[in-house]
């Protein structure tokens, strides 16, 4: 059997393929690329060739125009292309709409690229799917035993009972314009709010792409002025960036009461640092509960970390006598800045 | 417990006192007995617990997770309740969730070995929101902002009450609070507070403005100086012994001699001081003495309180309360005389005729001391004492604040109606360094005293002038060619090791923005410095 290094390995631009002459999800432009999915410290534009989900091309183009790439092949989830005799193949990763995982398989050898991925429920993308595999590549960004996310259902919940509470107060949810936000909308709609939800105009091409795609997301209009005195976002929710929920774009609103929807909401002094009066702790990532029973459940023969707090996941494999290293990529934001 | 935790999760982020009300008095109102009334006990401080120790939380984790993996996590948190609370293991239906009643109870009958093993079952029983509400109530710490105040007014608002009433009865009443809660839904009868020594809601004054003056006739008052000390009162019943702070505090503790010489009976109105032979020392005294648990023999000597009496609510076992204030005054000059005390003496009535006369007096400190007094106080001969804030009956008439020109160094962005807005700001006044260089230092924080057409403005200046961004806090331009300047008024000043500039300012606003003064022009240190040694 081939050694996996053979078959993929980190380089400058990125995870690369030799035998197959293709890099995954690289930071800088390359001739050929598979994309795991739309998040832009993942899809970058400028590539010769890409392959990815007619999702994550439709969002690339959604985001760049068009001529985003020099030529794009759509692959469906569980269709199968061949590369200089690396089979490639794109399974779901649960992560955000058209997310996936790239399985590749060469010589007898199975080698799965997560990208990024999560274990929950989410009404916007199909469910992660386990395969079985020699090396199975894992991100970390929420590699470490204080990440434990509660329910997402729950947390809508805390978002509606305030909305109840404070009914003369607009609350501002800071959410990532990419899966995040549609999810939270999904979340909403699915617990029974059936009102106008108000969104910010930098997530207006996103939403209408998700409907596009069958996501239904109920009445949405955009949080301008021209739709209503400030007094008419009393007791609303608006969806917007995390950049726009603490400046001055908020002034339009009564009093504002922001909110954030984030992984990072877990550590009460990063929810502090922001001003952040409602905290949700939703992520479209791994917690580390569901990092770890990923890596039991698949029982690779070897683990690999991309980026992320890869020292506490290192330590948790060296206890349960699993091989891993890490792989120290830069260029993916660990910010969840939209990965 | 979940409802709790959910409760101080929301309190520790919400800053806006208003959101806070809200937010217990809908917890209050939803919660049934007796739950809420121990989350009222543990928010108003009456319940405290130090049962577990951070060393024993440490070893309990210890035993149950990988040390290295504890390190990483409690060096990426920061905080030991955190981060035990979001890495203990969970063991899925270990154990049913306990409330906080059952808390209370268990730990009430609990021998000491017992504790640790109760902790950690409740650990494996709760989420994680719910063990750091556990383990914050454990170590003796919620620190959400809320005082025991406020946990009253929320109390007030459920009921649709006035807080006063709640004070008046608080005393007498014992978690968790069956008969305040039925009294407040209106199933029960208001509780008596006839207990010996119990607090009696006090009276407060309205600010005077200048056109009163022109509605008051000066013989209907009576003129007090208003002591720079805090506002007291001195129970002293059928052998209870109490002091309170004027929002019904007890502070007994903290000020074992004042008991000591409540050797009367009846209950005093008065001003809490530190007192040296008589003479009134200043409010920074009294500070070494405030917020203190115990208080030790030196302390005792070094600072000694007194009370300067105001006023009489209890003659013996006579409510002196609906009594004209005329009367009352000259009840507690014989009470006063009576007791013969060292330590409590009269605030003596000023005399005068014309609102001018008094004006004259003011703009002339009592003692020759400044600091000593905040102004005057007018209270009309025939008011009777009335709980809260009547206008009319009582006035203050402040002594006019003081003020400096300080430059802007930092902003920090606001909440709420004000999250859009750097709105508050830290200003400092120039100081010379070891190099004969003059540089600012911080002296102060102030948030409010501007319009909303400045605040605008502030704001603009702000965004227009950052030099560097520390999360919500920008710093701001200011050196001696540019830089803007703050008219800041205040009332006092005391000395401070905690600040950097070693001097703190009580109750710092804006005053005016001074958009054509230069930085340079701005006062130094050595002026505030005087103002302390005066």
């Amino acid at each position: 059997m081939a050694k996996p290094e053979s078959i993929l390995c980190p380089s400058p631009s990125g995870l690369y393929c030799p035998p197959g002459d293709f890099y995954i999800d690289p930071t800088r432009p390359v001739a050929r690329a598979i994309i795991t999915h739309g998040h832009s410290d993942h899809a970058r534009a400028g590539h010769g060739a890409v392959a990815a989900t007619p999702e994550t091309l439709a969002i690339m183009a959604a985001r760049y125009g068009e001529a985003f790439a020099g030529a794009t092949e759509a692959l469906r989830y569980g269709q199968t292309i061949t590369r200089n005799d690396v089979e490639i193949t794109l399974v779901p990763a649960g992560h955000v709409l058209g997310s996936a995982q790239a399985v590749l398989r060469h010589k007898g050898m199975t080698i799965v690229v997560s990208g990024d991925y999560k274990r929950r429920r989410d009404p916007t993308c199909p469910p992660f799917e386990p395969v079985p595999c020699d090396v199975f590549v894992t991100e970390a960004t929420f590699g470490l035993p204080v990440f434990n996310f509660p329910e997402a259902e729950d947390e809508i919940a805390r978002l509606l009972k305030s909305v109840a509470q404070f009914p003369e107060r607009t609350h501002l949810v800071g959410a990532y314009s990419l899966g995040k936000a549609q999810r939270i909308i999904r979340l909403l709609r699915e617990a029974g709010y059936e009102k106008t939800l108000y969104q910010h105009g930098a997530m207006q091409s996103m939403n209408a792409l998700y409907e596009r795609f069958g996501i239904a997301l109920g009445p949405l209009e955009p949080a301008t002025i021209e739709s209503g005195s400030k007094k008419d976002f009393a007791g609303a929710i608006v969806i917007a960036p995390p950049s726009a929920i603490d400046d001055r774009w908020t002034r339009r609103f009564a009093d504002p009461l922001p909110a954030f929807a984030s992984g990072w909401m877990r550590i009460r002094a990063r929810a502090r640092q922001r001003q952040v009066e409602l905290p949700l702790v939703i992520s479209d990532h791994a917690d580390w509960n569901e990092l770890t029973n990923t890596i039991r459940e698949i029982a690779p023969g070897e683990v690999w970390i991309t980026h992320g707090s890869e020292e506490a996941l290192l330590r948790w494999t060296q206890l349960n006598g699993i091989n891993a290293r890490a792989l120290s990529l830069i260029g993916y934001d660990d910010d969840e800045g939209e990965s | 417990m979940r409802g709790f935790a959910n409760l101080l999760d929301r309190l520790a982020f919400t800053p806006q006192r208003n959101g806070k009300l809200t937010l217990m008095r809908d917890f209050l109102r939803d919660t049934p007995d007796p739950e809420r009334g121990w989350v009222l006990a543990a928010l108003s401080g009456a319940l405290s617990f130090d049962t577990a120790k951070p060393s024993f939380i440490r070893k309990a984790i210890e035993a149950r997770m990988d040390e290295t993996l504890f390190a990483l996590s409690y060096d990426y948190v920061g905080d030991l309740a955190e981060t035990v609370a979001l890495v203990w293991p969970a063991k899925p239906g270990a154990n049913r969730e306990p409330d906080l009643s059952e808390v209370v109870d268990a730990l009430r009958d609990a021998s000491r070995a017992q504790v640790q093993k109760l902790i950690e079952s409740w650990l494996d029983a709760l989420d994680a929101d719910g063990r750091w509400a556990l383990l914050k109530l454990l170590t003796g710490g919620l620190r959400v902002g809320v005082s025991a105040r406020l946990a009253k007014q929320a109390l007030a608002n459920m009921g649709n009450v006035e807080i006063s009433e709640i004070e008046e009865v608080w005393h007498s009443q014992h978690p968790p609070y069956e008969d305040l809660f039925a009294w407040l839904e209106k199933r029960s009868d208001k509780p008596t507070a006839a207990a010996p020594g119990r607090f009696r809601p006090v009276m407060l004054a309205q600010a005077i403005e200048e056109p009163d003056f022109t509605k008051l006739d000066p013989k209907d008052y009576a003129a007090e100086w208003k002591w720079d000390g805090i506002r007291v009162q001195a129970a002293s019943e059928r052998g209870v012994r109490k002091l309170y702070s004027r929002t019904g505090d007890d502070i007994g503790k903290s000020f074992p001699d004042i008991l000591d010489f409540l050797t009367f009976e009846g209950v005093i109105d008065g001003e809490l001081l530190v007192m040296r032979n008589g003479a009134v020392a200043s409010f920074g005294d009294l500070q070494q003495r405030l917020n203190r648990k115990t208080a030790d023999r030196k302390l005792l000597e070094q600072y000694p309180a007194a009370i300067r009496a105001y006023d009489l609510l209890l003659d013996g076992e006579e409510d002196l309360r609906t009594l004209p204030f005329a009367e009352r005054r000259k009840r507690l000059e014989h009470l006063v005389a009576r007791t013969q005390s060292p330590r409590i003496d009269l605030s003596p009535l000023q005399t005068f005729d014309t609102w001018d006369k008094l004006a004259s007096l003011r703009a002339r400190p009592p003692e020759g001391d400044a600091r000593i007094s905040e102004g005057l106080m007018l209270k009309r001969w025939d008011s009777i004492y009335a709980a809260g804030r009547p206008k009319g009956p009582w006035f203050k008439w402040k002594r006019d604040p003081h003020l400096i020109d300080a430059v802007l160094m930092y902003a920090q962005r606001g909440h709420g109606k004000r999250s859009g807005f750097y709105s508050d700001y830290t200003f400092g006044v120039w100081r010379e360094d070891a190099n004969g260089d003059r540089a600012l230092t911080p002296v102060g924080k102030a948030y409010f005293g501007f319009s909303d057409e400045e605040l605008k403005e502030l704001d603009k200046f702000v965004r227009n002038n950052t030099i560097e961004r520390f999360g919500p806090v920008r710093s701001v331009r200011a050196d001696k060619d540019f830089g803007l300047v703050l008219e800041v008024a205040f009332e006092g000043l005391q000395r401070s090791t905690r600040h950097k500039s070693g001097i703190a300012m009580r109750f710092p606003r804006i005053s005016r923005v001074r958009w054509d003064k230069p930085a340079r022009e701005a006062d130094e240190l050595s002026t505030l410095e005087r103002m302390l040694e005066k």
